[in-house]
């Protein structure tokens, strides 16, 4: 399956990547590449057969409704580019 | 051209847990800001949700209270997108498998009809933190403690055809979390909130409109008005010949109208799939009954049992099951009296009045039902009237004590000494002969007049029914 050059653009803004001009037309190669052993696999007549939503047959194990955690802000924050008051400061986002 | 509005609802409204759903973390509203996030919810490297029991057990509980089908099977998904108050990049929730199927409430509308509102879906997911727009520098403030909050959202069919069926919904939803008390249904803090879809059609069009979508009102108020101006608002565009876009729109309270939130330049991607970091949820027949079980009574089943163990009018039967705290201080307060006409009375009509007087919650109420009970036997027994009663609950929201000590303490015990009010009637028909002269002549609305001299003379303390068959004995030899 052949992508294009947009459809790469799309995907690396969709995952916030900065893509090099240059490059896009290896990830284009390499994606469609991906894309047509996807295609391969959809290609199998699976009629009759439970979609797997994990390799293992296991389901979820719970944990009991308990608070656990202790307050680690200060260990957290002295890796943050930037905190102000306990809160994490960023770029501001305007809606 | 005559419109139908339709409108569909997805309400998210968080889970009283303890703890965060996929961690340990408190969820205690209102902690410094970050204290209560730890390396799961700030989606730190190399850690792995869990997921909380009792976050299922509150969804099964949900399903069943709507009729729905609890899935045996239910998986979780990641929901992709950027915004810096969701740290992982994703947020985990449920597409294509969610823990609640199909189910259903019956609304009442103002003219008493009923009406049945389809429930598409609820799923479990994550609560986001917290922005904070506020100016630090030119930056934006992330407060995550809210991030990993149990939500589940509530998705209705398009069924609603007018702002007050889609807030009677609303509130349908809100008293049934609470009764089930799965959550605190706080809107102020965010613990309920709902978007809304709304579209317009022409009446008899079976195809739907282009709906808008209404995000994150938080009050049962801004629902009804955000929804009536949504509908407005397009109803216009369309007969001026323009066309509706798909939008998310919000609603300005301040302003009293809705505007466009999002550009939609780009569409958005969620691109969900299965998350690996989770397994399937599996539930058998025997946990769904276990839970089953533990099911309270439902505020449908509570108000129908209302109208026939207590004679209540459909109305105030309403009234009283609408809020789960609410029922259980008026039965409370019959289990203190005896007398169930009486104690709705008094709790809609008088208690009712003072706590909406000073916007408070019945669970906040100075006065409780033991008291308030209290009160109301002391009519029973003919110890006060029903007019000095209301002087003595006045008292007793004021915190001045219970009923039995400020009837003492005031001296408001009812005169039922016939000697003592005979003694009062005599004299005030011995003062007005030319009143005792017109009533006998025919004038029978002065018995008011005399009840009320009467009534003055005693403080109001002499039982009514006494003064009036006295009076009219005596006016009438």
């Amino acid at each position: 399956m052949s992508l294009e050059k947009k459809d790469v653009e799309r995907i690396a803004h969709l995952a916030r990547l900065a893509v090099d001009e240059a490059d896009i037309p290896d990830y284009a190669r390499d994606l469609g590449n991906i894309l047509d052993l996807v295609a391969q696999m959809d290609a199998v007549d699976t009629t009759g057969v439970a979609p797997m939503a994990h390799p293992m047959e296991v389901s979820q194990r719970l944990r009991p409704d308990e608070v656990t955690e202790t307050d680690q802000r200060e260990r957290f924050q002295a890796i943050a580019p930037k905190v102000e008051n306990g809160l994490y400061l960023v770029p501001q986002v305007i809606e | 051209m005559d419109w139908e509005p339709v409108i569909g609802l997805e309400i998210h409204t968080q889970l009283a847990t303890k703890s965060k759903i996929f961690s340990g973390a408190s969820t205690a509203y209102g902690a410094a800001p970050n204290t209560q996030a730890c390396a799961v919810d700030l989606g730190l490297p190399g850690v792995l949700p869990v997921l909380n029991e009792a976050v299922v057990t509150m969804a099964i509980k949900f399903g069943l209270a709507i009729e729905a089908e609890i899935a045996p099977r239910s998986v979780f998904a990641r929901k992709n997108y950027f915004y810096p108050d969701l740290p992982k990049g994703y947020q985990i929730s449920q597409y294509e498998l969610p823990i609640v199927g199909r189910g259903h409430v019956d609304i009442e509308l103002e003219d008493g009809t009923r009406k049945r509102i389809g429930i598409t879906r609820a799923h479990l997911e994550e609560d986001a933190g917290k922005s904070l727009h506020e100016d630090f520098h030119g930056m934006t403030g992330i407060d995550l403690n809210r991030a990993g909050t149990p939500l589940i959202e509530i998705v209705s069919e398009p069924d609603m055809r007018s702002a007050a069926e889609a807030v009677a919904y609303m509130r349908k939803i809100h008293a049934l979390v609470r009764y089930l008390g799965i959550s605190d249904g706080n809107m102020q803090e965010g613990s309920f909130r709902c978007d809304a879809n709304v579209s317009v059609r022409p009446v008899g069009e079976e195809r739907m409109g282009t709906r808008s979508e209404l995000k994150n009102i938080n009050s049962f108020r801004f629902v009804e008005r955000a929804i009536e101006i949504e509908i407005e608002r397009q109803i216009e565009i369309l007969e001026g010949g323009g066309e509706v876009v798909q939008e998310t729109r919000l609603y300005d309270a301040e302003r009293d109208e809705t505007r466009s939130m999002r550009s939609k330049e780009e569409a958005m991607d969620y691109r969900y799939f299965p998350d690996p970091d989770l397994l399937p949820v599996e539930i058998t027949a025997d946990e769904i009954e276990a839970v089953r079980a533990t099911l309270p009574e439902l505020p449908d089943a509570r108000r129908a049992r209302f109208e026939s163990e207590y004679q209540l009018s459909a109305d105030d039967a309403a009234f009283l099951t609408a809020a789960r705290e609410t029922a259980e201080f008026y039965e409370a307060t019959v289990a203190a009296c005896g007398d169930a006409r009486l104690a709705a009375n008094w709790v809609r009509g008088e208690l009712f009045g003072y706590l909406n007087r000073e916007n408070r919650d019945i669970t906040d109420s100075p006065v409780s039902a033991a008291m308030l009970g209290a009160l109301i036997r002391r009519i029973q027994d003919n110890t006060i009237s029903g007019k000095i009663a209301k002087e003595v609950l006045e008292a007793m929201w004021k915190g001045e004590g219970e009923a039995d000590a400020i009837i003492e303490a005031r001296g408001l015990r009812q005169i039922t000494d016939t000697g003592a009010i005979e003694a009062e009637v005599d004299r005030v028909i011995a003062e007005n002969p030319k009143q005792v002269e017109q009533y006998r002549g025919g004038k029978t609305k002065l018995m008011g007049f005399f009840v009320g001299q009467v009534m003055k003379a005693t403080g109001g303390k002499a039982n009514p029914a006494q003064v009036n068959e006295l009076i009219r004995k005596k006016l009438g030899g």
